[in-house]
């Protein structure tokens, strides 16, 4: 991306038919660390990288919970994500207060998109910098949908968005297509090996990693640090792929845990 | 109550104050009003029965007043009290309906919804001292799942397998009580409710004898057209009243 004389002002168009400022907030989208989401039928899993600063500072919340039945992970401006993810526990609380039922999730991402689109068209105003990959369950089933800082959503079967979200993508396009028969314990194993390939060649762990889910009977939360160890020391188990074997099969050896990198031993990023 | 009425006009705004020297802008007492609605499940669906009557206090003013109305897809509505309170409410629920059809997505607002939606309308306006005077009864089925609430002026709501407004509480519902059972027939419903029309009709003097029968499922919603029961006056105690006193009038 060049540098020209139509990029000053969101409400300046280019001879193109571009908004530039639009467009570089989404560049603040790809420099921000990957997360990925998923779903079935009847379940949507989420999964970001989570990487510190420093080994002195703590993680970066990535996930966030909106109501029982919908939560979002972002890529981009983290401050810019927590706004927004306010926004969305006001409008699902609200929603609930008047119609006490859950507020569907296309009308939720819709709200979000027409809030963003308004930071497009006014001079005083910037885009917001974050992405966010929004995973929720309504009667008509499991849903997720990204939204752009552009005002645009879109619904995936399986997305991934962030730094090196390409090659979590490249995984995905080859195995979506069976996703919505797939089991809750599938989807979290293939949202795993999807964060591992943004790791390039990187080892993941528990710290690097934060996974959640939301389904039918089940509201939306974190995975404890512990069951994804487990999905992790299964993946490696297996021949370097998520295998459905090991899928439903008990976790593996204690001896493996414990004398794993003592992973278990230091404290798990921040938990919601 | 003209205490309570100056306290609240003290608390009014500015811009308010112009308007309450000229004239009073809450409800103080009904006008026209419908009497008791019936609301019973039964295998298929949720039946709503009521009278067509709007009397104008003892006056058996209006005879074919539809009090029973559907609200969207899944549910209907049936309204005792203040009439012209009943049409507002009616406003506000198809206005609720446009704006859930116009995302055309998929989803749509169910009873439960709906009910939530009244009740939230209702209990805010009792707070404001200018209640919508009535007393309401929402039945709905949504996916197989059947729905009977209730909500009135000041806001009480709740949900039951069979419900009532007015008289219906005290003379309909003890009948419920003992006869309802969960797997009726569509004709055992009718039955059951048009016994309880009947006493209503005997024992309540703002009750005529033109009733309406609105039905709800899964498939969709009829609301019946108006017809008369057959009634019974012939008591021995009715024949020559004065029998056992001379001199009565």
């Amino acid at each position: 991306m060049f540098r020209n004389q139509y990029d000053t002002d969101v409400t300046t168009w280019s001879p193109a038919g571009r908004l530039f400022q639009v467009e570089y907030s989404m560049e603040a989208v790809k420099q921000g660390s990957a997360a990925v989401g998923l779903r079935s039928k009847t379940h949507a899993v989420l999964a970001a990288v989570n990487k510190a600063a420093s080994d002195l500072a703590s993680h970066q919340r990535k996930l966030f919970r909106a109501d029982h039945h919908v939560g979002v992970a972002i890529a981009g401006l983290t401050a810019d994500g927590r706004v927004l993810s306010r926004f969305l526990r006001n409008e699902c609380i609200n929603h609930s207060f008047v119609y006490e039922s859950p507020l569907p999730v296309s009308r939720l991402v819709v709200q979000l998109a027409d809030k963003a689109q308004v930071c497009t068209q006014r001079s005083w105003k910037r885009p917001f910098g974050v992405g966010l990959l929004v995973a929720g369950l309504d009667e008509t089933g499991a849903h997720l949908y990204y939204n752009c800082p552009s005002g645009n959503y879109f619904e995936y079967q399986a997305f991934a968005i962030g730094s090196r979200s390409q090659a979590a993508k490249t995984f995905l396009e080859r195995r979506f297509h069976e996703y919505d028969t797939y089991s809750r314990e599938d989807l979290i194993k293939d949202a795993l090996f999807a964060i591992k390939e943004t790791l390039q060649g990187e080892k993941l762990t528990t710290q690097l990693c934060t996974v959640a889910i939301v389904g039918e009977g089940e509201a939306f939360h974190i995975i404890d640090q512990q069951t994804i160890q487990d999905y992790i020391d299964a993946m490696e188990l297996s021949t370097g792929g998520p295998d459905e074997e090991a899928a439903a099969a008990a976790p593996p050896s204690a001896e493996a845990q414990g004398g794993g990198e003592g992973a278990s031993s230091e404290p798990a990023p921040m938990d919601i | 109550m003209e205490l309570q009425r100056s306290m609240v006009d003290g608390s009014v705004s500015m811009k308010d104050s112009a308007k309450s020297e000229i004239s009073s802008e809450r409800t103080l007492y009904p006008y026209v009003t419908g009497t008791s609605i019936i609301g019973i499940k039964y295998k298929d669906g949720v039946i709503l029965a009521s009278d067509t009557a709007g009397s104008y206090g003892s006056t058996l003013r209006y005879k074919s007043v539809e009090r029973i109305k559907q609200v969207g897809d899944h549910t209907l509505i049936g309204a005792s009290g203040e009439i012209s309170d009943f049409q507002e409410i009616m406003r506000y629920l198809d206005e609720l309906i446009l704006y859930d059809k116009m995302w055309d997505d998929g989803n749509s607002l169910g009873p439960k919804e709906v009910h939530n939606y009244l009740n939230r309308i209702m209990y805010n306006r009792r707070n404001k001292f200018n209640p919508l005077w009535n007393s309401l009864v929402l039945g709905g089925v949504k996916k197989g799942q059947k729905y009977l609430g209730t909500v009135n002026m000041i806001g009480t709501h709740y949900e039951d397998d069979h419900l009532a407004t007015g008289f219906g509480n005290h003379l309909a519902r003890p009948i419920l009580r003992s006869e309802w059972r969960e797997d009726l027939t569509f004709e055992e419903a009718v039955k059951l409710i048009e016994k309880c029309l009947l006493v209503l009709l005997y024992r309540d003097r703002s009750s005529i004898n033109k009733f309406q029968i609105a039905r709800i499922t899964d498939e969709g919603t009829t609301i019946y057209p108006p017809y008369a029961l057959k009634t019974f006056w012939g008591f021995s105690h009715f024949q020559n009243p004065s029998k056992g006193a001379a001199g009565t009038w």
